[in-house]
């Protein structure tokens, strides 16, 4: 059964993501939510930042446009 | 300047790099004495197989590499007290964080800012310097577990493996620690660059 989740089990969800593979349903239940929602649109793009960030760091970082500090 | 001067020996090379390496070594390992011996087991493992490389990035590539295996090793070595740390560290609840960012009915507390252009940010040095610093802000095991996700780049099942955790401990910890990395940036970072626009 479809339900759409609070922002709070949304966040969960999405950040699961980052990590693990989410159900089908899970994934369903977050568009959902995203397309009923006014504040979680943002997390989600906060979150594709912060993937992006980290990613961009460890390559920034290992090779050697850092300044050896 | 003479040829000889413009090619520091090996030696010199690797020692220019010792601190930046005692600088991931440390936000990984959260331990002085294990970043120490990490870093020195990255000196030693270089100088045994000396490699000559075009340009400093190459040999900072090279040698963050071998870094990284080093450090799995010490994780290895100290397993017992990590495991400790690790099993801690998920049992303290942290509801009280998820309060913070949650309200009872299940939204935001405050709502997410929009971040704006990430590129722009992604380009300065600074901004990596408020990644790192809030990153050093997490717990030591939250931090560990964290970076051996995104910066040792291992998969779930690895960190698992190497911290004795659970599953469902590994995505707990993970969960707070995206969730107190996005306060900390927006805190940080984007919430100083906005009120300055």
């Amino acid at each position: 059964m479809l339900f759409i989740p609070s922002c709070k089990e949304a966040a969960a969800l999405l950040i699961a993501n980052e990590d693990r593979l989410i159900t089908l349903g899970d994934r369903a239940r977050v568009r959902l939510h995203l397309l009923a929602c006014k504040t979680c649109p943002n997390f989600e793009r906060q979150l594709l930042t912060m993937r992006n960030a980290l990613k961009q760091w460890r390559s920034y970082e290992s090779t050697g446009l850092a300044d050896d500090t | 300047m003479t040829a000889l001067e413009q090619t520091p020996s090996f030696e010199l090379q690797l020692v220019a790099h010792r601190g930046y390496l005692l600088k991931f070594a440390r936000l990984q390992l959260r331990n002085e004495a294990w970043a120490e011996d990490a870093v020195s087991e990255t000196m030693l493992a270089a100088l045994n197989k000396p490699m000559a490389f075009d340009n400093r990035s190459q040999l900072k590539t090279w040698l963050v590499g071998i870094l990284k295996h080093k450090v799995i090793d010490v994780f290895r070595h100290n397993a017992r007290s990590v495991t400790l740390d690790a099993e801690q560290d998920a049992a303290n609840s942290h509801a009280e964080f998820d309060g913070m960012v949650f309200k009872a009915s299940g939204h935001f507390a405050e709502a997410p800012a929009n971040w704006g252009n990430p590129e722009q940010n992604l380009q300065s040095s600074q901004f990596f310097q408020v990644l790192e610093a809030c990153t050093e802000n997490m717990p030591p095991a939250m931090g560990r577990v964290f970076l051996m996700r995104e910066w040792l780049e291992l998969s779930s099942d690895e960190i698992c493996k190497e911290l004795g955790l659970s599953t469902t401990n590994l995505y707990v910890t993970l969960h707070r620690a995206r969730l107190r990395l996005r306060e900390c940036l927006e805190l940080h970072w984007f919430g100083v660059k906005a009120d300055s626009r």
